[in-house]
């Protein structure tokens, strides 16, 4: 019997909103799938989109940036740019018949425990419908 | 904005613009001029920083070659501190649209700079210029000729063969050679109140018919625009996808030339030149182990991915990549192409305006709303 496929999905969050909402789905024993490795970064707009390619082209199967809510950003409007920042990088998947459904980008507020818990529960079975990224197994990248 | 018609001397088109440009130095309009020479050796023309008028005879701002995007220069010369002297500059289009992105980018200081924009009938690679200097041919005139008789010029480069900004949009003065009688005359064109004074300055007469070059750049553009619709086409059915992507790439050596030459790649350093990228041997051999097989040198196509990311919203399309690439990766269809995409999502023309802001730079809270919420 084959084993299920279990995505990796890479997660940056904010440490103002979707850090601590992370915490708050800890502390209030809330289930998620295990399959998300967060990562904390200040804000959502620090996230050079650098990384995000990194983590696709060496074969995560999904990123996910979250962020405070537009107009709740910590910084003022970090998650504004990160808004355009995101949608530059999806264009340009998109444009070289890249997956741009394998980045995500949430907005989930520190009080938003729940949110968290659905979104990672959403973004791995979405992940599970779709199978391997494909650039998994290419090595010549 | 003022006009003026400069009638064709005996020296031809390129002496004509060599005189107006003579003008400016000698009446003291500018302390200094930037433009091309050909070189003694004939073979190449490039940019020069000319203070003295009797060395303009070897100026050429026509000749049909493009060695470096001018707004790199235009940047290593303003970028330490502002000239306190007036420079004329003398760009192509999308030289001129690269240096309004630097400007915007902080990387050029405009203060005392004199922004001259020529109409542009494009340009050659510098090793087909230097080929037809050795068969003993004039590329200008070539060029030149070729644009009188209305016949299509299939040496052009490619980036010159797609594009659609053949015109200066963003100058204090605009040199129009597009739809004029070039045996005739051409028309010199205000572009801004600066220039507007400059022309004043020089005394010369209002006068030329700027609506049959508007009307001739109308036609010459659209031309333009079927072209490069089919390249952006050709492309996307030539490396969309994983399987077609990583192949256009198998020939990039990563010596990164293409970023060296580009003119919106400004970064002192670049994130690809420091220490993220450095690790050692242990390092190497777990990132080897998640495929089991790592190319080396590593993250060739993140290279290109990120790049695409950090200047496509300003690519001026000028092709110098494409110059660059020791393989002929097609970088420049693939570049010109994806920033065309990422350009309509903000509705934004690189060099169009000073007034328009980046949009990496920018947000409006009101847009993209659907984005972080599906």
């Amino acid at each position: 019997m084959s084993e299920e496929f279990e995505p990796v999905i890479v997660g940056f969050f904010c440490n103002w909103c979707t850090s601590t909402a992370a915490d708050l789905a800890g502390t209030s024993r809330m289930q998620y799938p295990a399959n998300v490795r967060p990562i904390r970064t200040m804000c959502s707009s620090s996230v050079d989109p650098v990384y995000i390619l990194r983590a696709l082209l060496t074969g995560a199967d999904a990123v996910i940036v979250g962020g405070c809510a537009p107009g709740d950003c910590h910084y003022v409007s970090g998650n504004y740019k990160t808004r355009r920042r995101i949608t530059v990088l999806k264009t340009i998947l998109n444009a070289l018949g890249l997956d741009d459904d394998r980045v995500w980008l949430r907005w989930i507020s520190a009080s938003e425990g729940a949110k968290f818990a659905e979104t990672m529960k959403e973004i791995t079975s979405e992940m599970k419908k779709k199978g391997p990224n494909p650039l998994k197994e290419q090595w010549p990248v | 904005m003022r006009t003026a018609l400069i009638e064709i001397s005996r020296d031809g088109v390129t002496g004509t613009v060599r005189q107006f440009l003579k003008d400016l130095l000698e009446k003291g309009l500018v302390d200094a001029l930037l433009v091309p020479f050909e070189l003694p050796s004939a073979n190449n023309a490039v940019q020069t920083l000319v203070t003295g008028a009797d060395k303009l005879d070897a100026a050429n701002p026509l000749a049909p070659v493009l060695p470096v995007n001018s707004a790199r220069i235009v940047s290593a010369i303003t970028r330490v501190e502002a000239s306190t002297r007036k420079i004329g500059v003398v760009l192509r289009p999308c030289e001129l649209r690269a240096v309004v992105e630097l400007i915007k980018l902080k990387q050029i200081s405009p203060q005392n700079l004199l922004l001259i924009g020529i109409d542009c009938f494009g340009t050659y690679s510098i090793n087909d210029y230097s080929k037809l200097v050795e068969e003993g041919q004039s590329p200008t005139k070539r060029a030149l000729d070729l644009v009188k008789e209305g016949k299509e010029d299939t040496m052009l480069r490619e980036a010159c063969r797609v594009c659609e900004y053949p015109y200066p949009m963003e100058a204090d003065i605009v040199i129009g050679l597009i739809g004029m009688d070039l045996s005739k005359g051409i028309i010199i064109e205000a572009a801004s109140e600066e220039g507007e004074k400059v022309l004043e300055a020089l005394g010369l007469a209002e006068g030329g018919d700027t609506e049959k070059r508007k009307a001739a750049i109308d036609e010459l553009v659209s031309g333009k625009i079927k072209k490069r619709d089919e390249l952006f086409e050709r492309t996307s059915a030539e490396i969309s996808g994983e399987e077609k992507l990583l192949p256009a790439f198998a020939k990039c050596i990563n010596c990164h030339n293409c970023r060296d030459v580009c003119p919106i790649c400004y970064c002192r350093e670049c994130l690809f030149d420091s220490p993220t990228f450095e690790w050692g041997a242990d390092k190497y051999i777990d990132m080897a182990s998640r495929k089991a097989a790592l190319r080396m040198p590593t993250d060739t196509l993140l290279f290109h991915l990120t790049r695409l990311n950090h200047m496509a919203s300003s690519c001026v399309g000028c092709g110098l990549c494409q110059e660059a690439c020791p393989n002929d990766v097609p970088v420049f269809a693939i570049f010109r192409m994806v920033g065309d995409k990422v350009q309509k999502v903000f509705d934004y023309v690189p060099g169009r305006s000073l007034d328009e802001e980046l949009p990496l730079s920018t947000f409006r809270e009101d847009e993209l709303t659907e984005v972080g919420y599906e």
